[in-house]
């Protein structure tokens, strides 16, 4: 088996890159949420590499219960995207501070 | 043996190089296809770990449900493609110090952890007893962890509700169904006799 190191690095990669998603981009507010979508993935891979490794299909649950939630926050906030883009005609980043809560 | 480890090598190159695209490209189209191309990756990088079932539910879920959905939105959106150079170069001191931060943390965690062998086998179900990996998710998901099978449907549904209430949209002028107006009309309203003379219209 290849060791368990090695799935936890390619995670803590991935979790970074989607972290770099989220800070560098101002333009486009999908790529934020995709960003969050590649965060998510990166924790259900340590979550599955636990699991085989521990020998416990747990894990393998709780990865389920985050691909519900990843799904449900990706459909909550695209609506939240689209209502914005109607009423607003842009979805940069810089002009959503305007709200002020 | 040697195959295993290619492969997994070659998905994890895959998946580190799209996710980099994901987040780099200036087409969000592009951007949603390389999240697609990730995921794929991180099913065979499951598949690699013997959890079939996730593997497959991340290719049709994901790939089939939540990145279609964010291609439409994308589409749908029509946003101008303006290019992100800028911004990139005035945000990157503060995200490249907190990405830094961040990956020299978990790799600190990562080369001093030890394994803990006491905590292993605390399931009752384990690889030994031949049952396939959807079977183990199926006996542990229905039975020990119900609550939660539950309430991620709880979730589900409040997030449907969510989406279809924040996006729907009443428009007076559209044509609608009124039950109440079809079911009171009778013939006397709604037929009348018109004497008419031969040659001329109404």
């Amino acid at each position: 088996m290849i060791a368990i190191n090695n799935y936890l690095a390619l995670a803590s990669i991935l979790f970074v890159i989607g972290i770099f998603g989220v800070f560098l981009n101002k333009k486009n507010i999908i790529i934020i949420l995709m960003s969050i979508e590649l965060m998510l993935l990166a924790v259900n891979i340590n979550l599955v590499a636990f699991s085989t490794y521990l020998n416990d299909v747990t894990g393998q649950i709780f990865s389920l219960l985050v691909l519900t939630v990843a799904a449900a926050e990706a459909a909550i906030g695209l609506a939240i995207l689209v209502i914005y883009f109607r009423n607003k005609g842009s979805i940069a980043v810089e002009d959503i501070t305007e709200m002020k809560g | 043996m040697i195959v295993v480890s290619l492969l997994f090598y070659l998905f994890s190159f895959i998946m580190i190089a799209s996710a980099f695209m994901v987040i780099l490209s200036r087409n969000p189209v592009h951007s949603v296809l390389f999240l697609i191309l990730c995921f794929f990756n991180s099913a065979g990088i499951f598949l690699i770990l013997g959890a079939e079932f996730l593997a497959f539910i991340l290719v049709i879920v994901y790939v089939g449900a939540v990145a279609v959905l964010f291609l439409f939105v994308v589409m749908m959106l029509d946003v101008e493609f303006k290019s992100i150079s800028t911004s990139v170069i005035s945000y990157l001191p503060i995200g490249m110090t907190i990405g830094v931060i961040v990956l020299a943390e978990l790799m600190l965690v990562l080369f001093t952890w030890k394994r803990d062998y006491s905590v292993t086998d605390s399931s009752i179900i384990s690889k030994d007893m031949q049952y396939s990996n959807t079977e183990m998710i199926g006996l542990v998901l229905y039975t020990d962890n119900i609550l939660f099978f539950q309430l991620a449907g709880l979730i589900l549904l409040a997030s449907m509700i969510g989406a279809i209430v924040l996006t729907v949209n009443h428009r007076p002028s559209a044509k609608r169904q009124d039950i109440n107006k079809q079911v009171e009309r009778d013939a006397e309203n709604s037929i009348k006799n018109i004497d008419m003379k031969p040659g001329s219209g109404i």
